[in-house]
């Protein structure tokens, strides 16, 4: 016998007692086949209102408080303009990104020296870029989180390995709560999902010292986003 | 010494440290400011946990069809699953795989299934240079100690401690700004991710549905042990399942409320596999440990069966008078607290650790704050009764023994209360000594003095 089937073995027959159900205090049983979940997730998580403009409030608030740098424009030549704006004021010299519909055009008008994540690539020179400037899947207003796979966001380490992690996005990618963000991955994805899917929420942090909040533990000191 | 003496002795000692006690309630009070807000901030925070325990609860009562389901998603993507009946085996697994690379260097993640099955010292005994990533948790390597904490593995530290190490272990200059402090660590270990040739991890849930591995964590330091090194070795126990990729949606965001009073930690990051066709990075192996070490025991008693919901969120640690007195080192365990008190007489044999059973309040504090229902306080009861049943203690039996013959016996029991009160006062000069009978209770309090007049006296005297 291998392992595997000494523990699935051991498994099978353990389950052969059945378990009381959970918050019966070990009073009822039900036989194993019966469903017994008796709601869905979406109903009791935290409220998140119908309309646009309160799905974008709801997320900026929760991204201040995050300490993530949310900006909203008209256009996308707005949001290039800042960009630009943005990359003057902290003196980036090198950044890198990945090919996207929206990546593309912006990334060439910052004039910078380009690091394509999307192709082969030495990580010692994405460790030297300022920042890492990526698409994502969605971004979700529920948790002010940033959606990304490592399909649309320029693989695994783009996201998460320069000190700056900056995300480009589209208004009507703005969703509104977790169950919405897994149904868009299982349409989007489900033949063949990516080998990583991340919810990044704010920059990287920790409280490991005294419980007080620092940021960019070992991933982004800064998260910014850029939506228009 | 015996696991209990220990226990008892630690104890003692952290219970009149009135710094430790200091620091672990300014760091908790926090805790329970950020969490109840978050709390408040579920539409039905009572529903959702009850939907979380049900979901939990349909993992693990058909454990076997979702491991299998699994491993075979894990399979078709590249993946390599190992089965291990216990620690030995883990490690022999691990170790085997770090050998076949030729590997000199393993960057770790935080992963308690690694304490529980003590890989870093038979890496380091193989002669590999191990080290933890999450802040926490290099800081505690530092020192040579196991975490404090399953969730904040350094609370116990203050940041001039922190200071003092980081100076005498890296050299580094003197600060006791934590964001000093915290960039120092990052500095030290910016290169080990590029440099290392294996990435461990452990894993918070682990999808049937579409085989994926779950990891939460706030520093990023998962998504580069991830993402970096050639091969990946993800450790984890049987017990992680969850059967949708949806679920997540749920348990998510309940593992950040309870664990640290977040909405969502930073990064929560699904991995289903290796690096895939047309992908640029990540690693080209990647290996999923599957762990037993008594689980299907535990499996095995259908009444403690709901402890394998467990999703390790450290809120019953949090709330739990005993932990925030003896804190979590006292305990000798991997696990410590109401879950820990638990689990450890089934992972580590009933008789050995019994006494953490012992150790409560029975408040149920920790049962009305699992967000998945764990019963723990009364699973701190049942081990008691099955540790007596098991192997009753001669002592205890001749206690209550006699003091059932006494108590049904009216006029034994009246004449044994009047002597006794005659002899009280002289137990006042050797309280609390050897010499004391009732040394165990009076070490620390007073016995009450024994009323002049008894109820059933004072009963008729009414009438
Ligand atoms: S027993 Fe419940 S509260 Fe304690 S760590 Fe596990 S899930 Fe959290």
């Amino acid at each position: 016998m291998t392992e595997r089937e000494k523990i699935l073995a051991r498994v099978r027959q353990a389950l052969k007692t059945p378990a009381p159900l959970p918050g019966s205090h070990g009073k009822i049983h039900l036989p194993a086949a019966e469903q017994v979940r008796t709601s869905t997730a979406k109903q009791w998580l935290p409220f998140v209102g119908e309309s646009f403009d309160e799905r974008l409030a709801l997320f900026a608030k929760n991204a201040a408080e995050l300490k993530a740098d949310f900006q909203l424009f008209n256009s996308a030549d707005e949001m290039r303009a800042a960009l630009t704006r943005l990359s003057e004021t902290e003196k980036w010299q090198r950044v890198a990104g990945h090919s996207g519909g929206l990546t593309d055009a912006i990334c060439a008008t910052l004039g910078l020296p380009l690091l394509r994540t999307d192709r082969p690539y030495d990580v010692n020179d994405l460790e030297s870029c300022d920042v890492g400037i990526s698409e994502c899947d969605a971004l979700i207003a529920q948790t002010s989180s940033v959606l990304v796979t490592n399909r649309s966001a320029g693989g695994r380490a783009l996201s998460v390995l320069p000190p700056h992690h900056v995300v480009l996005a589209r208004r009507e990618q703005l969703i509104a709560d977790l169950p919405s963000a897994f149904e868009l991955l299982k349409q989007k994805y489900a033949a063949n999902y990516p080998s990583m899917i991340s919810f990044i929420t704010g920059p990287s942090r920790t409280g490991d010292i005294e419980r007080i909040l620092v940021l960019g533990a070992h991933g982004p000191k800064k998260l910014t986003i850029l939506c228009f | 010494m015996t696991f209990v003496s220990q226990f008892l002795k630690q104890a003692r000692v952290m219970t009149s440290d009135l710094r430790h006690r200091r620091i672990i309630r300014t760091a908790l009070g926090n805790y329970e400011i950020v969490r109840d807000k978050r709390k408040a901030a579920f539409q039905n925070w009572q529903s959702a946990r009850q939907l979380a325990a049900e979901t939990k609860w349909e993992a693990v009562n058909h454990l076997d069809q979702y491991l299998e389901e699994l491993v075979a998603k894990l399979e078709a993507r590249g993946t390599k699953v190992h089965w291990a009946s216990n620690s030995a085996q883990a490690r022999e697994i691990i170790l085997q795989i770090v050998t076949e690379k030729k590997a000199r260097s393993v960057i770790k993640s935080k992963t308690m299934t690694s304490e529980e099955i003590h890989l870093n010292d038979a890496l380091e005994h193989a002669g590999l240079n191990v080290v933890e990533s999450d802040l926490g948790e290099f800081i505690v390597q530092l020192r040579h100690e196991t975490p404090y904490h399953i969730v904040f593995p350094s609370m116990h530290l203050t940041r001039d401690e922190i200071s003092e190490l980081f100076q005498r272990e890296l050299g580094s200059a003197a600060t006791n700004d934590p964001e000093e402090l915290t960039m120092i660590a990052r500095d030290a270990l910016r290169k080990k991710y590029i440099t290392a040739d294996i990435g461990i991890t452990g894993a918070n849930f682990a999808i049937a549905e579409t085989g994926m591995i779950s990891i939460t964590e706030n520093e990023g330091n998962a998504r580069l042990t991830a993402a970096l090194p050639k091969t990946v070795i993800s450790l984890l126990g049987i017990e992680k399942i969850l059967p949708k990729l949806d679920d997540l949606a749920l348990f998510l965001p309940m593992l950040a409320t309870m664990g640290a009073g977040q909405a969502l930690t930073a990064y929560n990051t699904m991995y289903g596999g290796p690096r895939q066709p047309g992908e640029t990075d990540g690693p080209e192996e990647w290996h999923v440990v599957l762990l037993d070490n008594h689980r299907t025991e535990l499996l095995a008693d259908a009444e403690q069966r709901d402890a394998l919901q467990c999703i390790r969120c450290g809120a019953c640690l949090n709330v739990c008078p005993i932990f925030r007195n003896v804190g979590g080192h006292a305990y000798g365990t991997t696990y410590s607290g109401p879950i820990g008190s638990v689990i450890t007489p089934h992972l580590r044999g009933l008789h050995d650790w019994k006494h953490l059973s012992n150790a409560s309040s029975l408040c149920g504090a920790c049962t009305e704050t699992c967000p998945v229902k764990i019963d723990l306080h009364h699973h701190l009861l049942q081990n008691r009764r099955n540790a007596a049943q098991e192997k009753p203690s001669a002592s205890e039996q001749t206690t209550y023994k006699l003091f059932a013959f006494a108590a049904n016996r009216p006029k034994l029991w009246n004449f044994g209360r009047k002597v006794a009160r005659l002899f009280q006062p002289l137990q006042k000069p050797v309280k609390g000594t050897a010499l004391d009978p009732a040394k165990a209770w009076t070490q620390t309090r007073d016995l009450p003095p024994l009323a002049k007049e008894s109820f059933k006296d004072w009963w008729k005297k009414r009438k």
